[in-house]
């Protein structure tokens, strides 16, 4: 019998057709049809996938294999997909999110001329379709097919307005930071391919394969796999890319930015999770790479004024707390953190497109203030994200959190305390964010004053939606300790993600922690009320500033890297090749033209002188002769 | 019957165009003869898989031991294909480009054509040197006939690089012809020869024949002819030479080299895997500070062609399989840039990336193609060069030399590299904002699309199903990487 979930394809598929109508009629399509075309595939896409999750939840998954991409010698390479707990629950987050940040876009960009609509929809989709190959890829080469592919699109977004050089250069630094973790990726396929001749999933994880291995080649995969997700998911040291990624328009930011593409690391470790759990080191290091850079982001976004840019370093640190649980083998919390991550930044981002579009395109927070009289959907929504992200139950944010801080804590106090230190800054930058936006007094021109106004339906729709998830998302994976069997996700994501029971801790201990967290949350909140509330811009001095210019992490790239090479490039092209290289060669031709001119003069013409020579040359050659045969 | 035709079309349309004079008929006469050509091409390759019409064997000069043979099998089928598909797109391109002389032009062209199918066919290792010539020779004419400013001085470079190369191919061909026991240059005869040879006498073959290879490629540092040669020449005939004639190197090595001196090639391989490298690093840099598209992007070329040697050096099924494959997509998309840059050169009347910008709002389609292809050149998977270079990155990674991880990494740095320089043309002459120079032009016209359309669609389908290609050069692939296996792990006999 045919397997119910035979119809998966279409769930890419959907997409890829969407990016084709509206990537060729772009020209000729007006802009309700690229709307329709553009949300009604993903839309689509999502009931399928409603579909697929209540297949999976039954028990029923399925592995299709559809064609050989690559098969050489050994190595066979099929097109593949696997539809398991771990890909239908990403299939459910993408294509959701993905859906309403389409809507929301048709609002938020349609003073964009039709072409450019038509564009931006053709991108918008052919990123959802990459996204979901990504994830729904049964081996690790689809997965870069999708991962490249996702990089790709977001390049494509970023510099989406590409009359801007500064958009132009933005995207081109993403795709490149991108690509330098995509090599090693692809160094650790490589490395599985020479060690265990495959790439599938169900064939590495396997445990007969995974005995093969050393503990070392396990400790190198993972580590290159690792970097790989560094590029992509924002991490120490390839984090840099996505603040400038905010060059993008902000439903883009929402949807590649927050909630999908940068969590694409996230999904790819606990893919592997079977092979992370073999290796300490890596393990280790992920923990500790994660923990860093969820601090050093959280600690610039204190002092970012733009209001995409704090939401991108709070993306960045709360990247970072994904990975800590990775590194702590909390591997569901992780995907419970993508989860809630993707609701409440995602409503996030599109609140601050609603702030960005009721200001008239500005960004710079010192400039707004007072929002809430006139934007009250934006305000509330926006609200309800913050209190999300901070971590006060029963708000998402503060479940998934908990999870990680747990584990943290489990591992070793240290992490817990530097954690715990981190979820008081967010929720410091957050309500400071929150306050200066939204409270004291208006601080722009009359101009924006007058111009004041709350979003269309289609935007502030898809944010009431991804606020009420804001609020309950966070229910489908409630700790044992507060109600038994509240912790569903941990279940559905066993088959998975198997669970070691060996380290748990009081149920006293976790209401402790809990309590703690809570408590010094709402300490930081009320202490960012009493400074921000009647904010007013002054110039950052001493820490301040360094923080502002984000550790000057970028000059120093540019500084160590980028110069170097360049003048490397320059002194090649310049010296090297045209004195060295070539000069050799010019240098052989001109000794074969100094040479023949040389010779030239020994033709004179005279009679005399031939034979002169002639004879010379015959003496020559017996004197020659004799000495041989001697 | 197949191969001879493919040689046959294009040589005698190519000496039938001199006589015609019309400039518009002699356009359309080249575009039927290499569309002929790719018809029978595709018929060799579809429908005819029977031997006996993909091979031909007739006397030729049978004093010397040499007969006309030429035979089509799976390394002949790519790049015969290769060279049939190019042909016909390079025509549609430059269509609306004006040549004086347009006859001589296009007669020349095609005869370079021919040469160039001779090449892929030969059975023989003279007839193979005379095609090798035969290749050449119209194209000196073209770049000194029809080439930019410096023409002259570029195509003297040009013409001393490849006929060294070329003499001392001959030299090693004399060398193992002596070495046969019939006499005969038969190529059955040339790869028994060189299973006799010393180890010594290996290495004077492989250097004498390869250096030759090397500077068609060309290996860094043998490759200082390309660039200029490249910005000198018409592009259409740049089109020719960087898209199909550097793989008469590849093709050389595969056929000529490996199979006859494996040893020393195999020795030589633990020195010319890390220049091939250092060429990569060495060109992606260079191409990284370019201000003109068209030595951008013949730096580029020559860092993709280091992959492709260092592939080759690699001699295991994974490595040479990405070869073959890569040779063809390199071909087509090094001829799609080079529309591109025809088309803005011809337009703009400049090819400096500091002049240019916003051509994506001027010339959208444009944009749309140029982005396309130029993701294809940075190997973007399901483009046609994300196959070729992860088998060659596979090949290298598990091939068996000492430093292989390191020449791994070495390597994957012209990934990131030529991201970089990719990104940067696209980015300072699609986008930004237009100029006086780029604010009037218009977009590209039918031909320029019907050209470009055929390219990306090579692109996706090659990326997208590359078995099918794959399982083209298996056979030959599989042969060749069993024979380094061989030396690899020889097989102790028991006494």
């Amino acid at each position: 019998m045919q397997n119910a979930l035979q119809i998966v394809y279409l769930i890419p598929l959907l997409p890829l057709i969407g990016f084709l109508i509206n990537g060729l009629g772009r020209n000729y399509l007006s802009k309700p049809v690229i709307s329709l075309v553009g949300c009604g595939t993903i839309l689509a896409s999502f009931i399928l996938s409603i579909w697929v999750f209540i297949q999976v939840r039954g028990g029923n998954t399925f592995d299709p294999h559809y064609f050989n991409f690559i098969s050489v010698g050994k190595l066979v390479i099929p097109f593949a997909f696997k539809i398991d707990q771990l890909s239908s629950l990403f299939l459910l987050i993408i294509t959701g999110v993905g859906f309403l940040i389409h809507v929301y876009s048709t609002s938020y960009m349609h003073e964009e001329k039709p072409e450019h609509f038509g564009r931006y929809f053709s991108y918008l989709n052919l990123f959802v379709f990459s996204m979901l190959l990504l994830v729904m890829g049964a081996n690790f080469v689809i997965l870069f097919i999708g991962w490249e592919g996702v990089g790709l699109c977001s390049y494509l977004l970023i510099g989406y307005w590409f009359k801007n050089t500064a958009y132009n250069k933005a995207a081109s630094k993403a795709f490149i930071m991108n690509r330098i973790g995509d090599l090693a990726f692809l160094i650790a396929i490589f490395w599985l391919i020479a060690k265990l001749g495959t790439v599938s999933f169900s064939e590495v994880f396997a445990a007969t394969n995974l005995a093969k291995l050393k503990t070392l080649d396990i400790t190198v995969i993972t580590i290159l796999l690792f970097i790989g997700a560094t590029g992509k998911s924002a991490q120490i040291p390839l984090y840099t890319w996505l603040p400038d990624a905010m060059a993008g328009p902000t439903p883009v930011s929402a949807l590649i930015h927050a909630a999908t593409m940068v969590t694409a690391g996230i999904y790819m470790i606990a893919r592997s999770n079977v092979l992370y759990s073999m290796s300490h080191i890596t393990m280790d290091i992920v923990a500790y790479t994660g923990l860093a850079t969820a601090l050093l982001a959280a600690t610039i976004a204190l002092k970012q004024n733009d209001i995409k840019k704090v939401l991108a370093y709070s993306t960045v640190s709360q990247l970072g707390f994904m990975f800590l649980a990775l590194g702590t083998g909390a591997y569901v919390a992780a995907v419970f953190h993508v989860m809630t991550h993707a609701f409440f930044k995602a409503l996030l981002f599109l609140g601050s497109g609603s702030v960005i579009h009721a200001m008239s395109g500005e960004q710079d927070i010192r400039y707004m203030g007072g929002l809430s009289k006139k934007l009250k959907i934006t305000f509330i929504t926006f609200l309800i994200g913050c209190i999300a992200i901070a971590g006060i139950p029963p708000f998402s944010g503060f479940f998934s959190k908990d999870a990680i801080l747990l584990s943290a804590y489990i591992k070793s106090p240290v992490l817990y305390g530097i954690a715990l230190f981190t979820a008081m800054l967010t929720a410091f930058y957050m309500f400071r964010l929150f306050f200066i936006t939204f409270t004291g007094s208006f601080r722009g021109t009359e101009e924006q004053k007058h111009h004041l106004h709350e979003s269309p339906a289609a935007m502030t729709i898809p944010l009431v939606i991804l606020a009420v998830l804001s609020i309950i998302g966070g229910l489908v994976g409630v700790p044992e300790a507060i109600m038994h069997g509240g912790d569903k996700l941990t279940a559905f994501l066993s088959p998975v993600i198997a669970q070691h029971a060996e380290h748990t801790v009081a149920h006293s201990t976790e209401y402790m922690l809990m309590g703690l967290s809570t408590g010094l949350v709402i300490v930081m909140i009320i202490a960012a009320w009493f400074i921000f509330r009647n904010y007013q811009a002054k110039e950052a001095t001493g820490l301040g500033k360094v923080l502002e210019n984000k550790w000057y992490v970028d000059e120093i790239y540019d500084t160590l890297i980028v110069k170097p090479l360049k003048k490397l490039g320059s002194f090649l092209n310049d010296i090297f090749e045209k004195n060295v290289v070539d000069g050799m060669v010019n240098g052989v031709g001109k000794l074969v033209n100094y040479g023949s001119r040389q010779m030239r003069l020994l033709q004179s013409g005279q009679v005399g002188a031939y034979v002169l020579l002639m004879v010379l040359s015959m003496v020559v050659f017996f004197v020659i002769q004799f000495f041989i045969r001697k | 019957m197949i191969a001879v035709l493919l040689i046959l079309v294009p040589l005698l349309t190519g000496f039938a165009s001199f006589f015609i004079k019309n400039e518009k008929t002699v356009r359309s006469w080249a575009l039927f003869s290499s569309l002929v050509t790719l018809g029978v091409s595709l018929t060799g390759l579809i429908w005819l898989k029977d031997p006996k019409y993909l091979s031909h064997t007739c006397e030729w000069l049978p004093a010397l031991g040499s007969s006309f043979s030429v035979k089509l099998d799976g390394l002949g089928l790519l790049l015969t294909l290769l060279n049939a598909i190019s042909f016909p797109v390079i025509f549609i391109a430059t269509w609306n480009t004006p040549y004086r002389k347009a006859n001589n032009f296009f007669a020349l062209m095609l005869l370079g054509q021919a040469g160039m199918m001779g090449v892929f066919l030969a059975m023989d290792a003279l007839l193979f040197y005379f095609f090798w010539e035969l290749a050449l020779i119209p194209m000196y004419f073209l770049c000194s006939q029809w080439g930019g400013e410096k023409r002259i001085a570029v195509t003297f470079k040009f013409f001393i690089y490849t006929f060294v190369g070329s003499l001392l191919m001959l030299i090693g061909i004399l060398y193992l012809y002596n070495k046969t026991t019939s006499h005969s240059f038969s190529i059955q005869a040339f790869y028994d020869a060189g299973a006799t040879l010393s180890a010594k006498q290996q290495n004077l073959v492989f250097w004498l024949m390869f250096i030759a290879f090397a500077i068609k490629m060309p290996i860094f540092p043998l490759h200082t002819w390309q660039p200029d040669t490249y910005e000198q020449a018409p592009t259409a005939t740049t089109m020719a030479l960087s898209g199909v004639m550097v793989k008469m190197g590849v093709f050389g090595v595969l056929r000529w080299l490996f199979p006859i001196v494996s040893g020393a090639a195999f020795q030589w391989g633990d020195f010319l895997t890390p220049l091939s490298i250092i060429g990569m690093i060495y060109a992606s840099l260079i191409a990284l500070r370019q201000d003109d598209m068209k030595r951008l992007i013949a730096y580029s070329s020559i860092a993709h062609i280091g992959l492709l040697s260092a592939g080759l050096f690699t001699q295991n099924t994974s490595g040479l399989q990405g070869v073959m494959i890569q040779m063809f997509s390199h071909g087509i998309n090094i001829i799609g840039l080079w529309i591109v840059v025809e088309w803005i050169e011809r337009k703009t009347g400049t090819r400096k990336l500091s002049q240019l910008g916003g051509l994506a709002q001027t010339a959208p389609s444009l944009a749309v193609f140029f982005v396309i292809i130029a993701l294809a050149n940075i190997a973007l998977p399901l483009t046609n060069a994300f196959v070729g270079e992860f088998l060659i990155f596979n090949g290298i990674l598990s091939s068996y030399t000492q430093y292989y991880l390191w020449f791994t990494v070495m390597a994957g740095i012209c990934i990131i590299l030529g991201a970089a320089y990719t990104l940067r043309m696209v980015r300072k002459a699609a986008y930004g904002n237009t100029n006086e120079i780029t604010g009037a032009v218009t977009d590209i016209s039918l031909s320029e699309k019907v050209a470009l359309g055929i390219i990306v669609l090579l692109i996706f389908c090659i990326g997208v199903f590359p078995q099918p290609m794959l399982d083209l050069t298996s056979g030959v692939t599989e042969s060749i990487a069993n024979k380094f296996e061989v030396i690899r792990y020889p097989v102790v006999m028991p006494k």
